[in-house]
């Protein structure tokens, strides 16, 4: 009996714990509304020092330093795009996980725009063209080496 | 013209390629700091244990300066540690220092352990101030002109050479400058 309450009761203390995030218990706000709009920005902040985390899963004394400096300009009125215009400012777009859109990064972001468009144009003009070969075969037979679809088997 | 669009995985796989080499050869843990020729972020901060002056932006007004960030836990301020001491010593610069996230006690007696090296110096025990600059780890060291504007931003310690061939060059530099 005794133990089964014990258990109950690690399991209440595991279930209650949100996953994965390093927000310890002396930082959380107050205004749970605020603390939602400080845990939405920190997913959104890389923590300089690991670099592949954000600053609401690292550990590292400065993404803890971090966390606060957001909670604290929140706690001042701040909007959140101006709590990560102001990490921005200090840290660079670096600090985003998610890059904004501007001068630097618009490659970045229509890079996959690109490569999809020139592998959806190669690959047309590559089947008209093998149509076209085949219309003109008549028969409508696999293209042969000599006729330059040297993949094709 | 179909033998040349054989060609073109080939291109782009050197042009990755190529791209990959660069990208490693760079550190990653290198960030460019984008406060290069922005005003110096305001702060005042407290003394440290035993001395009487803090350290605020405003005590640098009009002079050329480095703002050394230091820790007593940081294990490269401690190399880098003497050759501050040699810069202090030739005179040519104020240097400030920031004693970053040491409890209370730690930065002055590493300082009378090892030597001081500052003309200035202020405790940022929480941390605040070093994310104004966007500091990101100890040690890193400013250089600001004359107007309170950063130049310059040195990542990890400062050793002699950098210090001859680099920072001494720009704080002469820096000193011919006019004050608007």
């Amino acid at each position: 009996m005794r133990m089964t309450a014990v258990f109950a009761i690690a399991f209440l203390a595991l279930a209650a714990a949100d996953r994965s995030h390093a927000v310890e218990p002396d930082e959380v706000l107050a205004d749970p509304i605020l603390e939602q709009r400080a845990r939405e920005i920190s997913r959104e902040l890389r923590c300089v020092v690991c670099q592949s985390q954000s600053i609401d899963d690292s550990n590292a004394p400065l993404a803890k330093d971090m966390r606060i400096v957001v909670r604290e300009r929140l706690l001042a009125g701040d909007s959140d795009e101006e709590v990560l215009r102001f990490l921005t400012s200090r840290y660079g777009d670096y600090v985003r996980l998610n890059p904004p859109l501007k001068g630097a990064t618009y490659f970045l972001w229509a890079a996959p725009l690109i490569i999809f468009a020139a592998a959806a144009g190669l690959s047309i003009a590559y089947l008209k063209r093998m149509k076209e070969r085949s219309d003109k075969d008549g028969k409508g037979r696999a293209p042969t080496a000599e006729s330059g679809g040297a993949e094709i088997q | 013209m179909t033998r040349f669009l054989l060609l073109t995985p080939l291109v782009f796989f050197i042009a990755l390629a190529a791209y990959f080499a660069i990208g490693l050869e760079r550190d990653p843990t290198r960030i460019p700091s984008v406060l290069i020729d922005k005003p110096l972020p305001e702060f005042d901060l407290p003394a440290l244990e035993g001395f009487e002056n803090g350290f605020s932006s405003r005590d640098l007004s009009g002079r050329v300066a480095l703002i050394n960030i230091f820790g007593s836990w940081c294990a490269s301020c401690i190399i880098e540690h003497p050759v501050l001491m040699k810069m202090a010593a030739e005179g040519d610069v104020l240097i400030a220092g920031i004693d970053w996230k040491d409890p209370p006690g730690a930065g002055s007696k590493w300082l009378a352990d090892n030597g001081n090296p500052y003309d200035l110096i202020g405790a940022d025990f929480a941390g605040k101030t070093a994310i104004d600059l966007g500091v990101t780890g100890a040690p890193e060291t400013f250089v600001i002109d004359k107007n309170g504007r950063i130049r310059h931003k040195v990542t990890g310690p400062i050793d002699e050479r950098l210090w001859r061939e680099e920072l001494k060059p720009l704080i002469r530099m820096l000193e011919e400058e006019d004050v608007n």
